[in-house]
């Protein structure tokens, strides 16, 4: 691992950051980052994190048309509700603030927390949840579907929303809108390592592929011998179509894990479009790239989102952000 | 009757339990978690230890509001607001009495185990740590030493359940045979408890 020792790989890529983006704050000894310009007058302000360990989600995407402030915590763990409220404190110009939350115990136990504390402050806080997993068929006895690759789709279109200054409860209606209409399936070809552990975290033999992985490396569906890359487009597309049914064009979101090369997945990209003509779906925009990553895991995501005009414009809408940048 | 050094003195041993422990946490935590129960607590207590010699409060409340809110300002996860929570609500429960009876702290942790449940939406039998809390509060009015027991006896009961919560609920039947990870740091806490009384 390409590391000093496992205590501070956050910090050191926070410090890494820094020098390489000047057009960011990052705090390193408080583990937030934040748009230079913040806060914005008049506009409302998107604030998301997670554990690290799936860069460039959150800290890759903040920058103008997307989320104003990120909250890295350690490897795959949540952030703490301290590192929230003070990138709400920061970002806020009194049109209120956004959390952009992945559905995972650790994740909404300290959001929740940070919205009461910064609601305290004065500051106004709104929520949404993004839970895109299909993998995850057992809501009932298990934490429920995970956020994953949808996250993407939430924090572009609607940070793309309170860019143009819409109100906070139009940006809420907005993410939640996304959030509703986006459905993702994962695959692993080889499992991830975290820093702590310096080992797998899950035992995946060569030969093998997981469908339906999680972001952490959680158990998806089943287990196979090893599958072709038409093959695997067909499992994850068909699992995704299956829950959302689409009936608008969709917005396509083709994400390495990590450790899988473009060529592969550009490949794999040309296979899931071929799906997707096979069983019908229009397709307005396609995204190929790393992330929502998963350390150095192998594999692969398919997230699809529903989108009407008015999503899509706001998908189109300028960005720049280190992660995903155009049209300013 | 308890005072705030009591409590000084659980949070001293709690830290060097999770301390001495933490590599067979995160062991535990290897197959059914992500490899990082130890290392997060570790860090957790080390804060609390930290914080409560630099601000010394002085009655049991002030001690474990303070520990539970540095918990929930260092650890992240699910353990640091579910850990966080528990001292807390078990402090503020006390109020600020100088000194408390065993059974009202009994009490109070009883106020700090149900907040946990409200807070994860756990119950017994989900495989999380209130199976090893639940029975250590119903064990506490007896005696220390009996909560120590029974919390110990709840966390390896873990080991043939299913997990329901967290992230080991995605492995459903797969989780069955490895011990829940936060059971077991739990009974350690307990544990830590009846060492202080010297039971």
């Amino acid at each position: 691992m390409l590391i000093n020792v496992p205590e501070t790989v956050v910090a050191d890529a926070l410090r890494g950051m820094a020098a390489a983006h000047p057009e960011l704050t990052v705090d390193v000894e408080n583990r937030v980052i934040i748009r230079r310009d913040a806060p914005v007058p008049g506009k409302v302000a998107l604030v998301s994190g997670g554990g690290s360990g799936h860069e460039p989600l959150h800290g890759g995407f903040v920058g103008p048309g997307m989320l104003a402030a990120a909250c890295p915590g350690e490897v795959f763990t949540s952030p703490v509700p301290d590192q929230m409220v003070r990138a709400a404190a920061a970002v806020d110009s009194g049109a209120g603030v956004l959390f952009v939350v992945k559905n995972y115990t650790g994740d909404v136990l300290n959001f929740d927390m940070a919205a009461e504390l910064a609601e305290d402050e004065g500051i106004q806080v709104a929520k949404v949840l993004v839970e895109d997993d299909v993998a995850v068929t057992d809501s009932l006895y298990t934490a429920g579907r995970r956020g994953t690759g949808g996250t993407l789709f939430v924090e572009k279109i609607a940070g793309a929303a309170a860019e143009e200054g819409q109100p906070l409860e139009r940006v809420e209606a907005i993410a939640r809108q996304v959030a509703g209409a986006s459905r993702s399936f994962g695959v692993a070809l080889g499992a991830c390592t975290t820093p702590a552990k310096g080992s797998p975290t899950f035992d995946l033999p060569a030969g093998e592929l997981e469908l339906g992985v999680g972001i952490h490396g959680e158990p998806g569906r089943e287990r196979r011998p090893m599958m072709t890359s038409g093959e695997i487009a067909e499992a994850a597309v068909d699992a995704v179509l299956t829950d959302l049914e689409p009936r608008n064009p969709v917005l396509v979101l083709v994400n390495g894990m990590g450790a899988t090369p473009l060529l592969e997945l550009y490949g794999f990209n040309g296979e899931v479009q071929r799906v997707l003509a096979e069983r019908g779906v229009a397709v307005a925009r396609v995204l190929v790239g790393n992330y929502v990553t998963s350390l150095d895991m192998a594999g692969a995501s398919v997230t699809l989102c529903q989108v009407d005009e008015e999503l899509l414009r706001l998908w189109d809408a300028p960005v720049r952000t280190p992660a995903l940048r155009w049209g300013m | 009757m308890l005072d705030a050094d009591f409590f000084r003195r659980w949070m001293t041993a709690a830290a060097a339990s999770v301390d001495r422990a933490a590599d067979r946490l995160t062991e535990l935590d290897s197959p059914i978690g992500d490899a990082d129960h130890g290392s997060n607590l570790r860090r957790g207590f080390t804060a609390v230890r930290a914080a409560l010699e630099e601000e010394s409060p002085d009655t049991p409340g002030a001690v474990l509001t303070l520990a539970g809110r540095r918990l929930v300002s260092t650890v992240g996860g699910a353990s640091g607001p579910l850990y966080g929570m528990l001292l807390r609500r078990t402090g503020k429960a006390l109020g600020d009495a100088a000194e408390v009876s065993e059974e009202q702290f009994a009490g109070a942790l009883r106020v700090g185990v149900d907040a946990v449940r409200a807070l994860g939406g756990a119950a017994p039998g989900d495989k999380t740590m209130i199976d090893a809390l639940a029975p250590a509060v119903d064990a506490l009015g007896d005696s220390f030493a009996a909560a120590r027991s029974a919390a110990l006896a709840g966390a390896e009961a873990t080991t043939p359940l299913r997990a329901r919560k967290g992230r080991a609920s995605y492995l459903g039947e797969r989780s069955v045979g490895h011990q829940d990870p936060g059971a077991a740091s739990a009974a350690l806490l307990v544990a830590a408890l009846a060492e202080v009384a010297g039971e």
